[in-house]
């Protein structure tokens, strides 16, 4: 758990983050949205003392930030920075090495580990440990990134617009990983992006960020159903706000129980896994009222109708 | 003294057949260059003393006719090769050819014009023969960057090159030469002047490194700072060589007379102190100059991310900073080294030593010899420093680009 308390910090007469407070649970992933300005990415860098705060205090399990120099207290906090900022030099295998090595860790738990962790981002170790990160396309060097913050297997990952370099499918592709690597290895992840529908996707919780200030921090359905202010509200887009609803449902959560004649047989099938907002979509492109929700081994186990999906596009 | 640049860096762009109609255009002006050495320039110089003027000598007049033909012949060849053929390993050969025939031509023609025992006669190398050598050494060296050897490769060939070199002289093949005989008269004083050359140009460029790279690491940090002291560098790098040996003559010799501290350290106004104070100072620029370039190309993401990764500032600074500025900061090296070798000889005006010695002895005695004696070691430590330092740039720069 990160607890911080009224978190401020101040160039001359500007203020860059004003008194926020906030608690971040473990396992979760939070995200902090807000436009170029907003204080956002100071706020992340003040955790990690990458900026020294001009008052208040951060807790990462109870104990002080300030308890212990800078540079140890990120050797046990993993970061991941846009663009990457991977080591040119060095290989990927020692640019995944690096905390181990600032640790010193015994070299055969180092090769260990960044053969696993190579694997666990789909770098195949033995086609990708000695190359040069040069040698690597963008979503790879992104990886290679993430790999190596996680490598001293830190309990809390901050990143800083981790996806902000990547194209529109690779990005896809990189923030499903990422929600698979938190399941994964239950690491609390705080990200910095300025990409709302990005907030969306993948925070159990949103921080929505303006001037410096903590506008509102909440569940994603709350930001939408119920924003704290004006900006909040503009941010999370009035004009769209049932369809994001829709959007932060899976199909699963919101399934019916299947009739009893097992239902229509042309019925459009979806995956459990979609949201709302992609089920109906499809229903309105085939003409359809009803939908056959099926798991992951193609069995059906619930239906939807269109009446249900609407339903939930409202706030409750 | 400038260096020879064609053969260190491999050029920018392609340039394997710059032919026109078939001729080799390069081939085509070493030709014309060789070919007025060999027809209208005097090979060899005949000198009945060292310092009276040189009688000219053509290679027909000083070698047995066979062994003037066979000269010919071989130098005729090698023309042919330099104007049509493209394949730079034939380029090569031939040039080293022509340098074997023109150097065994110039032994020889000593061998022949100096009688038995006389050590007074000199026979010298002649314009003819240097534009020979130039012309060869260009046609070598230009096959070589079109075979475009790797670090390894070039920093080998020069091994092989001063091997064979000093094979050849340490054989007394060119002994009747008057270079070499100038060295036989002063052979223990090139061993002396040799290692004083090296200790100043290493020794200035140490104490310069000692000073440049904190100030140009410090200069990075302190933008603001930067322009002033660049500026301050520049104005030192812009006072002539000699103009700096003489100002600095009158300070260190007041120091040298009131500090006895500073005279026991062998501090004088004349001698190596101040010819050690104007290389620094005069080393100083480039390398800071190249420090600040060097740190700047490392990108702002990657220094971020070595703090972000609880790297301390001094390990961000070593182990990221300074190791990816690497390369740049030895072409600044590289360049002071080979600006070193030649500005100690202009040392030797205030007893600095080195082979500059030579060079002022031999203008004092109008004795060319002896200049020579100074001049072509300086020159083939130079080359052989930029060989080096260019090859170990390259080879940085290939890991880690």
């Amino acid at each position: 758990m990160i607890v911080i308390e009224s978190l401020t910090k101040r160039y001359g007469s500007a203020t860059a983050v004003d008194a926020v407070s906030m608690v971040i649970e473990r396992n979760s992933l939070t995200v902090i949205v807000g436009t170029s300005g907003s204080g956002k990415s100071t706020l992340l860098r003040m955790i990690n003392r990458l900026v020294e705060p001009t008052s208040g205090r951060v807790l990462i399990e109870g104990r002080d930030t300030e308890s212990e120099p800078g540079h140890t207290l990120r050797r046990r906090i993993g970061y991941v920075i846009q663009g990457h900022g991977l080591f040119p030099h060095r290989t990927v295998a020692e640019n995944v090495a690096t905390v181990p090595r600032l640790l010193k860790w015994e070299e055969a738990r180092i090769r260990a580990r960044t053969e696993q962790l190579l694997a666990a981002l789909q770098l195949d170790p033995a086609l990708y440990s000695e190359k040069y990160p040069h040698q690597l396309s963008g979503g790879q060097q992104q990886r290679v990134g993430v790999a190596r913050a996680l490598a001293a297997e830190p309990a809390v990952l901050l990143m800083d617009e981790p996806f902000g370099a990547l194209d529109p499918i690779i990005r896809e592709k990189a923030q499903d990983d990422l929600l698979d690597i938190q399941r994964k290895f239950g690491t609390t992840i705080v990200l910095v992006t300025h990409d709302i529908d990005e907030a969306f996707r993948l925070g159990d919780r949103v921080a929505v960020m303006s001037e410096g200030r903590l506008l509102q921090y909440d569940r994603p359905e709350v930001l939408v159903t119920r924003p704290a202010d004006s900006i909040v509200a503009r941010m999370t887009g009035s004009a769209e706000r049932a369809m994001r609803l829709l959007s932060l449902t899976t199909a699963g959560e919101a399934a019916l129980p299947l009739a009893s004649d097992g239902g229509k047989e042309d019925a459009p099938v979806v995956r459990a896994s979609a949201s709302l907002r992609e089920v109906l979509s499809e229903l309105l492109w085939r003409g359809s009222e009803i939908a056959t929700i099926v798991d992951e081994n193609g069995t059906p186990c619930g239906r939807l109708t269109v009446a249900a999906i609407l339903a939930r596009g409202r706030p409750s | 003294m400038s260096s020879p640049g064609f053969l260190l860096r491999r050029p920018a762009s392609a340039r394997d057949a710059p032919a026109l109609h078939g001729i080799d255009r390069l081939g085509a002006l070493l030709t014309l260059v060789g070919a007025a050495g060999l027809f209208l320039l005097p090979f060899v110089a005949f000198k009945a003393n060292r310092i009276l003027p040189g009688d000219p000598r053509g290679l027909e007049q000083v070698l047995p006719v066979w062994a003037a033909l066979t000269c010919w012949a071989t130098l005729a060849a090698v023309a042919a090769v330099a104007l049509l053929c493209a394949n730079a390993s034939l380029r090569l050969a031939a040039a080293l050819a022509g340098l074997v025939v023109i150097a065994m031509a110039l032994a020889t023609a000593a061998n022949a014009l100096t009688p038995p025992h006389n050590r007074i006669v000199r026979v010298a190398p002649g314009a003819g023969f240097w534009l020979l050598l130039a012309a060869l050494g260009l046609l070598a060296t230009d096959a070589i960057t079109r075979m475009r050897p790797g670090p390894r490769a070039r920093v080998l060939l020069l091994v092989l090159f001063l091997g064979v070199v000093g094979l050849t002289l340490a054989h007394g093949t060119f002994d009747n030469v008057s270079v070499m005989r100038e060295y036989a008269v002063n052979s223990s004083a090139f061993a002396l002047a040799a290692r004083q050359h090296i200790l100043l140009s290493l020794g200035s460029l140490g104490a310069a490194v000692i000073v440049a790279l904190p100030l140009g690491i410090f200069c990075h940090r302190a933008p603001r700072l930067q322009p002033g002291v660049l500026s301050a560098l520049n104005i030192i790098q812009t006072i002539p060589s000699i103009a700096l040996f003489g100002i600095l003559m009158a300070p260190l010799g007041a120091l040298a007379a009131h500090v006895p501290l500073a005279a026991a350290a062998g501090i004088r106004g004349i001698g190596a102190a101040p010819a050690v104070v104007a290389l620094f100072l005069y080393s100083l620029l480039p390398i800071v100059a190249n420090t600040v370039a060097g740190l700047k190309r490392v990108s702002p993401a990657t220094v971020e991310a070595a703090l972000g990764m609880g790297m301390t500032r001094w390990q961000t600074l070593r182990s990221v900073e300074l190791a990816l500025a690497l390369p740049v900061i030895l072409t600044g090296i590289r360049i002071v080294l080979v600006q070193n070798i030649g500005l100690v000889t202009v040392a030797a005006l205030i007893g600095g030593g080195g082979f500059g010695t030579f060079v002022f002895g031999g203008i004092g005695q109008a004795a060319t010899d002896l200049v020579l004696l100074g001049a072509i070691p300086t020159v083939v430590l130079a080359f052989s420093a930029a060989v080096l330092l260019d090859a170990l740039v390259e080879r940085l720069d290939r890991v880690r680009q």
